[in-house]
C-alpha cells in the first residue's frame, strides 16, 4: 500500500509526515508525532476521547484519515496552553475538580474550547449538547459542565 | 493485547481523483472493491467491524462543486462534501428549511457531525437514518454523476433495502436539491431513542404540512417513518387521508393508525416490533399535532 506524504500544522508547528492510507489522524498524532495526550477510547467515533480540532472544528480523530489532513491546522490538548499559561478551560477543570482518571479530559477540553470559540456565552444546554459526544465514566458531568461555565466567564473577563 | 472495542482500519488505498468523471470511471472499473468516501462515519465503522472489505476509498468531498452549499431563490442544494454541522450553521437553512437543520442536530454528537454528511447518510441507506425523513418529506432530488454524465433522481424510490439503494457502479451522488418550500409550511421531527441525545432511533417520525387549495381538506401533509421497515418510507395512505379530511384531532388519530399499519418493523436490540408499531401511532399523532400548531400559529 502506497505512502502519502502530507504537510500540516499541528499545535502551531509545521509537520511533514509519510502516512499509509488507512492511518487515522489519531494514529498519526500518537504514533508518528508522539502527541499521546489525545486518547484512543472506542475507535468508533462514540466516546470522544480522541477529539481534536481540525481547522477550528472539533472532530473525532479516529474518524479522520491522516491523508485527509493535507494542509490542515490541527490543535490537540498539548496545544491549548500558551507560553506556559493554561487555557481557561484547563484552569477551570482543575478549579472544579473535573478530573478523576483523566482519560476523557483531553477530549472534553478540546470540545469545550471549540464550543467557546464558536459560542463564547453558552447556556448550560449548549454545553451539554456540545459535550454529548464526550463520555466520562468516573468524574461525572456536573463538575465538568460547571468548569465550562466558569471558563466562559473567565474568558469573557479576559476579553 | 488491545483494549479497543474496535480494531484499526484494514489496508486499503485512498484515492483522490481530480475530476468527477475520473472518479466515476475509477469506481466503475473497480466495481465491488471501491467505494465513494464522504465523511466516512459509517464506512470506517463497517470496515473496522470486518463487514466491508473495500480495496479503494475514493474521496469525493472536494470534486467539482461537491463542497458547495447554496440556498437561494432556486431552492437549497447541499453538496456531498458538506458536513451536517455546516448545514446547521447556515442561517438560510435554519430560516427556510428548519426541519432539515433539526434533523441534522439529532445525529450523534457535534464532533461526529463535523464529518457526517447528509448525502452520506442517504447513500448509507440505513432504515434509521436521521436526516432521511426530512429529505423525503421535503421532496429532495439527488444529483448523480455516473460514467455517462449527470442525471437527477427523486429520493423517494432510492432506497431498496437495508443499506441498499438504486445507485449503479460508477455513480456518485454529488448533491441533494430541494425546491423552495410551499408558503407557510411547517414540519416536526420526533426521534425516539434509548436516551435523549446521540443514540440511534427506535422510531424516527417526520411530519411536514402546508396549505394547498387543490386538496379537499385545504392542506397537504407528508409523513416519513424511520427504523420501522427495511427502508425509510412515506406513509402514503395517511397522507392521502389527510388531504381528503379536515385537519383535527380525529383525522390525525386516523392518519396515525394508517401510518402504523403501513410499517413493518422488526425486533432488535433497541426495541420490539410491537413497541415500534405502537410508537409510530403515538408519534405520528404527536408530530401532526405539533406541525398543525406551527401551521396555525
Amino acid at each position: 500500500m502506497a505512502l502519502h506524504h502530507i504537510t500540516l500544522t499541528v499545535n502551531g508547528e509545521f509537520e511533514q509526515v509519510d502516512v499509509p492510507s488507512q492511518m487515522t489522524l489519531l494514529q498519526m498524532l500518537r504514533d508518528k508525532l508522539a502527541l499521546t495526550g489525545t486518547k484512543n477510547g472506542c475507535n468508533a467515533g462514540e466516546c470522544g476521547a480522541c477529539t481534536v480540532m481540525v481547522d477550528g472544528e472539533a472532530v473525532n480523530s479516529c474518524m479522520v484519515l491522516a491523508v485527509e489532513c493535507q494542509g490542515a491546522n490541527v490543535v490537540t490538548v498539548e496545544g491549548l496552553a500558551k507560553d506556559g499559561v493554561l487555557d481557561p478551560v484547563q484552569q477551570a477543570i482543575i478549579n472544579h475538580g473535573g478530573v478523576q482518571c483523566g482519560f476523557c479530559t483531553p477530549g472534553m477540553l478540546i470540545s469545550a474550547r471549540a464550543l467557546l470559540n464558536r459560542n463564547p456565552e453558552p447556556s448550560e444546554d449548549d454545553i451539554r449538547a456540545a459535550l454529548v459526544g464526550n463520555l466520562c465514566r468516573c468524574t461525572g458531568y456536573v463538575r465538568i459542565i460547571e468548569a465550562v461555565q466558569e471558563a466562559a466567564k473567565r474568558q469573557k473577563a479576559l476579553n | 493485547m488491545t483494549i479497543n472495542a474496535h480494531p484499526e482500519l484494514p489496508d486499503f488505498d485512498y484515492v483522490r481523483p481530480a475530476t468527477l468523471m475520473e472518479a466515476s470511471q475509477f469506481l466503475a472499473q473497480h466495481a465491488g472493491e471501491a467505494r465513494p468516501l464522504c465523511g466516512g462515519t459509517d464506512i470506517f465503522v463497517r470496515m473496522r467491524d470486518g463487514l466491508w472489505h473495500d480495496r479503494y476509498l475514493v474521496d469525493v468531498k472536494k470534486l467539482d462543486g461537491t463542497a458547495n452549499l447554496a440556498c437561494d431563490a432556486a431552492g437549497l442544494t447541499i453538496g456531498a462534501g458538506v458536513s451536517m454541522n455546516r448545514v446547521i450553521a447556515e442561517a438560510a437553512v435554519r430560516q427556510n428549511y428548519p426541519l432539515l437543520a433539526e434533523a441534522c442536530c439529532s445525529v450523534a454528537s457535534h464532533q461526529l457531525r463535523t464529518r457526517a454528511t447528509i448525502v452520506g447518510n442517504l447513500c448509507n441507506a440505513s432504515p434509521a437514518g436521521d436526516t432521511i425523513g426530512a429529505c423525503l418529506v421535503l421532496g429532495g432530488r439527488l444529483r448523480v454523476h455516473g460514467t455517462d454524465g449527470f442525471r437527477e433522481i427523486p429520493l423517494e424510490g432510492f432506497f431498496t433495502g437495508p443499506g441498499k439503494n438504486t445507485l449503479r457502479p460508477g455513480d456518485i451522488v454529488t448533491a441533494i436539491h430541494f425546491a423552495p418550500l410551499p408558503a407557510h409550511s411547517a414540519g416536526t421531527y420526533i426521534k425516539l431513542g434509548r436516551n435523549t441525545w446521540s443514540d440511534l432511533s427506535i422510531v424516527g417520525l417526520t411530519a411536514f404540512g402546508y396549505p394547498d387549495e387543490t386538496a379537499a381538506s385545504g392542506y397537504r401533509f407528508k409523513i416519513a417513518m424511520a427504523s420501522v421497515a427495511p427502508t425509510p418510507l412515506l406513509a402514503h395512505k395517511a397522507q392521502d387521508f389527510l388531504a381528503e379530511n379536515p385537519p383535527n384531532l380525529q383525522s390525525f388519530d386516523q392518519a396515525a393508525r394508517l401510518a402504523s399499519a403501513a410499517c413493518s418493523p422488526i425486533d432488535d436490540v433497541r426495541s420490539s416490533a410491537r413497541y415500534r408499531k405502537l410508537m409510530v401511532y403515538q408519534l405520528t399523532k404527536k408530530a401532526l399535532q405539533q406541525t398543525w400548531e406551527k401551521l396555525t400559529r
